[in-house]
């Protein structure tokens, strides 16, 4: 199966994913074909012997030996919202029939193996995702070490039942075992070139659920608008977001957020990137930023968060007290990318600053001076941290731990090599901005990335702990981000999640089709691939 | 400072300076603007106010057209909950004056319309309803709230008058089934944006979801699906009627002799078979143009076509034909040997388009094909419309076509199919269609053009923010005066406001840069 599915030519790939008038093939070949798996498990055995599910008669339970029982609301409501994707609209199924015959599928067992099944935890980077899953005649069995697991190998399940021409849900004898290829798996958002409401992120994290993405970093802040309602200081929304209620995300709306996306095993990471891209925040916090000059008089405008004065380290150490315990994640993002430096270079008070410091006329290095103390500030809330790529480039010292995220596409090996060289984990996105558009089928393009294909070691190697794909904001809202993120971040998906050995596109194209169309039913307005149609077409707007 | 009153662009377009763009800012801040803009508006600072409980439409006592023309009892319903989404109903404020034409579909006619807003009333006169339907929407356009939510309107003067008479956007449901209300809501943001020419490329290789009442086959087999993805006669009236009373027509495409893969599906023998070596290979190519039957077959689908599309324009396409399989076919061969083509088949295609031409003709239907028809033969019945897609070459294409005397719509600049990273509505807006080669008269030979979406990459997931307000671009060059809209660093602030207004009124709009609008879009 896992040949015919690697070598399917595209021919065959195009008309399946097309039509479901298979007229030219045999009703197996029809059957293996209807399967279309992404990202594509680790290790995939099926056989053509098919099982029947009847909305009637098939449960998900626990299994006997589950250390999870019915208190596990993460299992609990993914349960029902797998149940629902695989039986769609329940109303037309009332008159469904409720006996069961021997070729019927009755249960999911699921089988959580660890003593703590972590039902009440949040996932981590160091989660086991890794699980088993076994269908076979009348009941199949998930078996996951933890919640996080289980929650994997139910999307697979849901995946692996296909409706024949009678409108009956099968499923074939099928042996699965599975885990994701790199740990951080991630989707970046960018809430503040244009805001984006609740909604938007919530179907979204749905949708990268149904990818098997586990990282959802939210770029909240930038500056051009700051939409999160901060407790601490409520000046920062209040005058700095768009609208100061109907364009901000209130304590509870974040909250929302972190649990929908805990009940999927997505962590959420946010970004408050500073000292550049900072500033919406000038409007809300007197003095953060940098007055430029012109001349010598202050010009009215303003620069990245001003470097030289304790007021900005008083006002980032009580800040991030908040937002380390407003989000439960180990890792914040602290940006530090594209710092302007002409702004510094205009004021007097900093160029006097930058002599007595003896940075010269270095100004990265009045940069590093600001991070180092802000990585200190945030150490000790007890988080990591996580930087964009120039913060390791100007060589600010870093704790172990750190991640480093790659994103300049120029020189992305050697920037591998160098971070990885140095010891640092990284993620990579450089590749991966989805915000860049093109005519034509540019999923390739990110399908085709080796993460891993960069000179170094192999210890080095395994440094590169996964990626993101980036979708920011400037061109992208409410009225069309669900669109352009998928399936185009499909791809992603499973380069970070399958094995290094499944490159093969016309593959991929024929499996992702059908996962578009498979989104497409579940609500997502994913974009087509290509010519062709789905059974379902998306009927909101 | 206010001043009293601002002859908007009439004055502005010579000023290029810092007190313009004090103007404009001013002039912003007070209105919405209107896009696309006007012909001649002149707005002053005065301001009246407009209550939702007492304003109403009301038909001029002179008006040809009084209450019973259903064009305009539904447009004035539609606006009226337009201006005042959250109100139901009211009464007394605009005075509507129409001479209008009895009409049986929308054509050709005079969409010029004047608005005069003074206190307590505003008039609108036009000649057809079609035009005040135009005057409406830049009604609908110039409202605003303050910050309390009153409404407001200016005293305005508008003379107005499209600068083209065909502005056209073309939808391909065929590379994807655009489900009915994808369909629908384009043509509400067509009437936003002024469009009046709905291109329906209804068929081609993919699939054929038109159901034909003459072929039912077509449909059964060559739609992706004969029930879930096919245009039922009744879908496709609900279509025409949904655009006649917006002033839109729809000009159907039944594209031969190339694009017509899933013709051959439900029409045995239509299509050349393909020859490899001395046997049939089992594949098709373009219909065929040298049996009887391709001749009838077409003249009844073009006979059901007249009677299902009111409008006197029918779209035959003839755009790519390939010619292999018609070159390795020996019955095709014979037939080029008997008409004495020689190896040329562009002669071949020639024919077939002619014949299908007459046909049309004599269905008293002006026909339109794309350019390819004229580039493999100049000497064409001569009222046929031309359509120019081929992008690198098109100011000279429109000087050869203009020169031989055709009608020619332009659309090759505005395939807004093709995506890039950016604001690309400013390559759209830059578009200028009468600038070729040639003397004025052949300028007045360009009708107008099209916004063209074709469907690769576009189904109801992702087709209404990758039109609009992309689409808008090319709505303003073709209704406004080019002097007074030739930057687009100007448009701008317009067509940001515009957009807004699209996402208040429902169309998923996408936006143009970073930014925020009071109502954000609240759909999925």
């Amino acid at each position: 199966m896992y040949c015919l599915l690697k070598c399917a030519p595209l021919i065959l790939a195009v008309a399946v994913c097309h039509g479901w008038l298979f007229g030219d093939f045999v009703g197996k070949q029809k059957e293996l074909n209807e399967i279309s798996l992404w990202p594509l498990p680790q290790k995939f055995q099926s056989s053509a012997v098919a099982f029947k599910l009847s909305p009637a008669s098939f449960q998900i339970v626990h299994a006997k030996q589950s250390s999870a029982g019915p208190s596990c609301s993460i299992l609990e409501n993914a349960f029902r919202r797998y149940f629902e994707y695989v039986f769609g609209d329940l109303k037309k199924h009332e008159k469904s029939r409720k006996k069961v015959y021997d070729s019927d599928l009755v249960e999911l067992q699921v089988w959580i193996t660890s003593a703590d099944p972590e039902c009440n935890g949040y996932p981590s980077l160091q989660t086991d995702e890794s699980y088993e899953l076994s269908v076979d005649e009348s009941s199949a069995v998930l078996k996951a070490a933890n919640a996080w697991g289980a929650l994997r190998g139910l999307e697979t399940f849901s995946q692996l039942v296909y409706e024949d021409d009678y409108g009956a849900n099968n499923i074939n004898k099928t042996e699965i075992s599975d885990f994701p290829r790199f740990a951080h798996r991630g989707i970046l958002l960018d809430s503040s070139r244009h805001f984006l409401p609740l909604k938007v992120i919530l179907a979204n994290l749905e949708a990268m659920a149904m990818n098997k993405f586990n990282v959802f970093h939210w770029h909240i802040v930038d500056d051009q608008s700051f939409p999160y309602m901060s407790g601490t200081f409520p000046d920062l929304s209040q005058k700095g977001a768009y609208h100061p209620f109907t364009h901000v995300y209130t304590p509870s709306d974040v909250k929302m957020v972190i649990e929908f996306a805990r009940m999927r095993g997505i962590r959420v990471i946010p970004e408050f990137d500073t000292p550049g891209h900072t500033r919406s925040w000038g409007n809300g916090i007197k003095d953060l930023l940098t007055p430029c000059y012109s001349g010598c008089s202050p010009s009215g405008t303003f620069g990245p968060v001003n470097p030289i004065l304790n007021s900005s380290y008083d006002f980032m150490t009580e800040f991030f007290k908040e937002i380390s315990t407003v989000f439960p994640d180990a890792y914040i993002h602290l940006g530090g990318d594209e710092v302007d430096f002409s702004c510094w270079k205009s004021n007097p008070d900093i160029q006097k600053f930058m002599v007595q410091q003896g940075f010269g006329t270095d100004y990265s290095k009045l940069e590093s001076f600001y991070i180092q103390r802000l990585l200190d500030i945030v150490a000790a809330t007890k988080k990591g941290y996580m930087v964009w790529q120039e913060v390791f480039d100007n060589g600010v010292k870093l704790k172990d731990d750190t991640v480093v995220e790659v994103w300049m596409g120029n020189k992305m090996e050697e920037e591998l090599q160098n971070v990885t060289g140095a010891g640092f984990t990284t993620i990579l996105s450089a590749p991966w901005y989805l915000d860049y558009i093109s005519y034509g089928q540019d999923w390739q393009r990110y399908y085709k990335v080796e993460p891993l294909n960069f000179p170094g070691t192999d210890a080095q190697k395994k440094l590169v702990i996964g990626g993101e794909a980036c979708l920011w904001g400037e061109y992208v809202d409410a009225t069309n981000l669900t669109p352009r993120l998928w399936p185009r971040a499909s791809a992603v998906a499973e380069r970070l999640w399958s094995d290094k050995s499944v490159t093969d596109v016309g593959n991929a194209y024929n499996r992702l089709a059908q996962h578009r169309c498979r989104m497409v039913k579940r609500g997502i307005p994913a974009e087509p691939l290509f010519v062709g149609h789905c059974r379902q077409e998306y009927m909101g707007l | 400072f206010l001043p009293k009153a601002l002859r908007t662009l009439d004055y502005m377009a010579p000023v290029r300076s810092c007190l313009l763009l004090v103007v404009v800012s001013v002039w912003v801040q007070q209105v919405d603007g209107v896009w696309p803009l006007p012909q001649q508006l002149d707005q002053s600072a005065d301001r009246n106010s407009l209550s939702p409980q007492r304003f109403s439409f009301i038909y001029g006592r002179d008006s040809a057209a009084q209450t019973g023309c259903s064009v305009l009892d539904a447009a004035f319903k539609r606006y009226f909950s337009i201006i005042f989404p959250d109100f139901t109903k009211g009464s007394g404020l605009l005075m509507s004056e129409n001479k209008s034409i009895r009409y049986t579909s929308v054509s050709n006619s005079d969409e010029s319309y004047n608005l005069s807003v003074s206190e307590g009333q505003a008039v609108l006169r036009s000649v057809t309803v079609w035009g005040a339907l135009r005057g409406l929407e830049s009604f609908s356009q110039l409202v605003y709230q303050d910050d309390y939510g009153s409404y407001f309107i200016n005293k305005t003067e508008i003379v107005d008058f499209p600068r083209f008479a065909f502005r056209g956007l073309l939808l391909d449901t065929s590379r994807h089934y655009l489900p009915l209300h994808a369909i629908l809501k384009t043509l509400d943001a067509m009437a936003y944006s002024k469009f009046n020419v709905f291109h329906w490329h209804i068929v081609d290789d993919p699939s054929f979801p038109y159901q034909s009442r003459t072929f039912p086959d077509l449909s059964n087999k060559g739609a992706f699906h004969p029930f879930t993805h096919v245009y039922t006669q009744s879908d496709v009236m609900r279509v025409i009627e949904h655009a006649r009373m917006r002033g839109i027509r729809v000009v159907p495409e039944f594209d031969s002799p190339g694009h017509t893969l899933s013709w051959g599906k439900g029409q045995p023998n239509l299509l050349t078979p393909c020859y490899k070596g001395d046997v049939p290979s089992g594949s098709f190519g373009p219909v065929d143009p040298t049996v009887d039957t391709t001749y009838k077959f077409m003249e009844s689908l073009l006979k059901e076509v007249k009677f299902v599309f009111p409008d006197s324009y029918v779209h035959l396409g003839g755009d790519e034909v390939s010619f292999a399989c018609w070159q390795s076919n020996p019955n095709v061969r014979t037939f080029m040997e008997k008409m004495g083509f020689g190896k040329d088949f562009t002669k071949l295609e020639s024919f077939y388009m002619e014949s299908i031409m007459n046909m049309t003709a004599a269905l008293n239907r002006t026909s339109i094909v794309w350019q390819d028809v004229f580039d493999y033969r100049e000497r064409i019945p001569q009222d046929t419309v031309l359509e120019i897609w081929k992008g690198e070459t098109y100011q000279a294409e429109l000087s050869r076509m203009t020169q031989a005397g055709h009608r020619v719509l332009l659309s090759a600049p505005w395939y807004i199919n093709h995506i890039s990273y950016g604001q690309d509505w400013r390559n759209s807006y830059a578009v200028q269609p009468q600038n070729f080669s040639g003397v004025w008269k052949q300028k007045k030979l360009v009708i107008g053009g099209e916004v063209a979406m074709w469907g690769e990459y576009v189904d109801a997931t992702n087709l209404n923010p990758r039109l609009w307000p992309r689409a808008c671009a090319a709505a303003e060059r073709l209704w406004s005066d080019e002097e007074k809209t030739l930057d687009a660093d100007l448009a701008f602030p317009r067509l940001e406001k515009f957009r807004c207004e699209l996402l208040r009124r429902g169309i998923q709009a996408e936006p143009l840069f970073v930014g925020h609008c009071k109502h954000e879009y609240d759909g999925l």
